[in-house]
């Protein structure tokens, strides 16, 4: 592993070279099932990675050991040089500065509405008067293509409505790294297309480093540098999108063509 | 002969019984003191969210006022009512006042109180996490770099530490009004004489170890629902799950509490 030396190397600044994001060897493991077995991964700045894999295989654990929502058995999450599993809790808070996060259902908060959902991590970490406030989520939903919902409560906003302003709050703060939980699951096909331009119009426009779990190979192939595969609790092949589409590994040729394996048909 | 090993199976199950039991315990009060702990780290940390203060304080005191009075009002009546007949079997009807006022600081008013809030306040905590937990709106909270125990649970255990004492306060006066009207209104007990019983035996040490119970059970309960609700799992469900055993185990703990707090102060 070649970042097997950089577990130790916090401080060292992040450099262009170094991965955004460097996941070593981790392991996890609920109520004695190991979920997780031994991942390893890095992301490169500015890279769209998105991992993709079976339904229960343990992507969404993934996801949130990446910003520290879950806090592993055993190995190393390097966020630009520094270790979140071994920070403190003030620190982690201050690590997480630099995530911006896309829940599968949205997580909008019920008892706010659409602006202050998005104005809620502005006026927590910034000291932007209500005028910038306002101005920067109007920007925001201008991004994820949403405008004059800003008054709405969240329970009057459609599936895909509640993802785009999901996202619009994710992007507030202008984090370093983007992590979408299912962006698409449950929409219907015509509402996850524009969920995909939408998160590929972001990523041209804001030039971040993206994380994305689905199981949409559709929108995979849309959004994606480079794609993982998850399966039994590791990372069995990472490929840019055309050479992941010509892997001759059996089970990634059943995945993408959406056929039952034998095992589970028997 | 086959009597035996089920007799040994019988006992190997009841000793599992016994043993999950245990260890759920006190899985129950790891969380209650991790909630604790956690809320006293974040309490004095910035920034200090002033508008959510005020706005638990209002749920918990000012909305509370009229569940807490009758409730108070009522059990003052009924002491009045008991004692005066129980009383007036060897002619100390005089001294019903007295034995109002004492019962009434320092044991029914914040017991019962504390109960009322357990089941208006400690449910509807529990509930609300809950409900923030199972649709990621806590995730969502630690991916957007704030810290949900001091967003969430710190205003709430401190409003509702902070509201019991002025609750019971509040309580204790209607209590006493309650007697009062009933002894000289229905039971022509002489006005000017049931005044002076009230306060000739009541010292201010009752009324102030009765606030202080107040505060602790007024921990106790937030601190108990918050936990219940902050650790939900299980959907809608779990939520409402969370919400029963969070009434059912604050309200023992504060009877159990009262207890040894009534011991120590007294």
């Amino acid at each position: 592993m070649a970042t097997g030396t950089r577990a130790n190397g916090r401080g060292a600044g992040p450099e262009q070279d170094t991965p955004t994001i460097a996941v070593i060897d981790l392991w996890k493991s609920f109520a004695g099932r190991e979920v997780l077995r031994g991942v390893n991964l890095e992301v490169a700045r500015g890279e769209s990675f998105v991992i993709v894999g079976g339904s229960g295989v343990g992507k969404s654990v993934l996801l949130k050991h990446l910003i520290g929502l879950i806090a592993p058995d055993r190995g190393h999450i390097i966020i630009d040089g520094e270790d979140l599993t071994q920070s403190d809790p003030v620190r982690c808070l201050a690590l997480r500065r630099k995530f911006g996060m896309s829940f599968q259902e949205g997580a909008l908060f019920d008892s706010m509405n659409v602006f202050e959902n998005i104005a809620f991590p502005l006026r927590r970490h910034t000291a932007m008067t209500e005028g910038e406030i306002a101005a920067r989520v109007r920007e925001c939903l201008g991004l994820v293509h949403l405008d004059g919902v800003e008054l709405k409560a969240t329970n009057e906003l459609s599936g895909g409505m509640r993802r785009r302003v999901g996202f619009a709050r994710a992007i507030a703060l202008q984090p370093e790294i983007l992590l979408f939980d299912e962006p698409n699951t449950g929409l219907d096909p015509i509402t996850a297309g524009v969920v995909n331009s939408v998160i590929v119009e972001m990523r041209e426009h804001l030039g971040v480093t993206m994380v994305t779990i689905t199981h949409d190979m559709k929108s995979a192939f849309r959004i994606a540098d480079r794609i993982a595969m998850l399966r039994s609790g590791r990372i069995v092949a990472s490929a840019s999108p055309e050479a992941f589409r010509s892997l001759s590994d059996p089970y990634i040729q059943k995945f993408l063509a959406g056929e039952p394996l034998e095992e589970d048909v028997a | 002969m086959s009597a035996e090993p089920e007799a040994v199976s019988r006992a190997g199950a009841f000793l599992e019984r016994v043993g999950t039991n245990g260890i759920h315990l006190f899985e129950e009060v790891g969380r209650f003191f991790y909630i604790l702990h956690t809320t006293i780290y974040w309490a004095f940390r910035r920034p200090f969210d002033g508008r959510e203060w005020v706005r638990q304080m209002v749920r918990v005191g000012v909305d509370s006022i009229p569940v807490v009075g009758l409730t108070a009002m009522f059990t003052g009546m009924v002491m009045a009512l008991q004692t005066y007949r129980g009383f007036e079997r060897f002619h100390a009807e005089g001294y019903v006042a007295s034995v109002v006022a004492l019962s009434l600081t320092r044991e029914l008013a914040p017991v019962l109180a504390a109960l009322m809030i357990a089941g208006r306040v400690g449910s509807s905590l529990a509930a609300e996490l809950g409900t923030m937990r199972v649709t990621e709106q806590i995730d969502a909270l630690y991916a957007m770099a704030v810290e949900p125990v001091q967003y969430l649970v710190v205003p709430r255990v401190g409003a509702t530490t902070l509201m019991l004492p002025p609750l019971v306060a509040f309580a204790n006066g209607l209590g006493i009004f309650g007697g009062y009207s009933i002894a000289v209104g229905l039971l022509g007990a002489n006005p000017v004489n049931y005044w002076d019983k009230t306060f000739q035996y009541l010292d201010l040490n009752d009324v102030f170890s009765g606030l202080i119970k107040a505060a602790v059970f007024g921990l106790i309960l937030s601190v108990t629902g918050c936990s219940k609700g902050f650790f939900t799992t299980g959907g809608a469900e779990g939520v409402g799950r969370a919400t029963t055993s969070a009434v059912v185990m604050a309200s023992l703990v504060i009877l159990v509490s009262d207890f040894f707090l009534t011991k120590i102060l007294f």
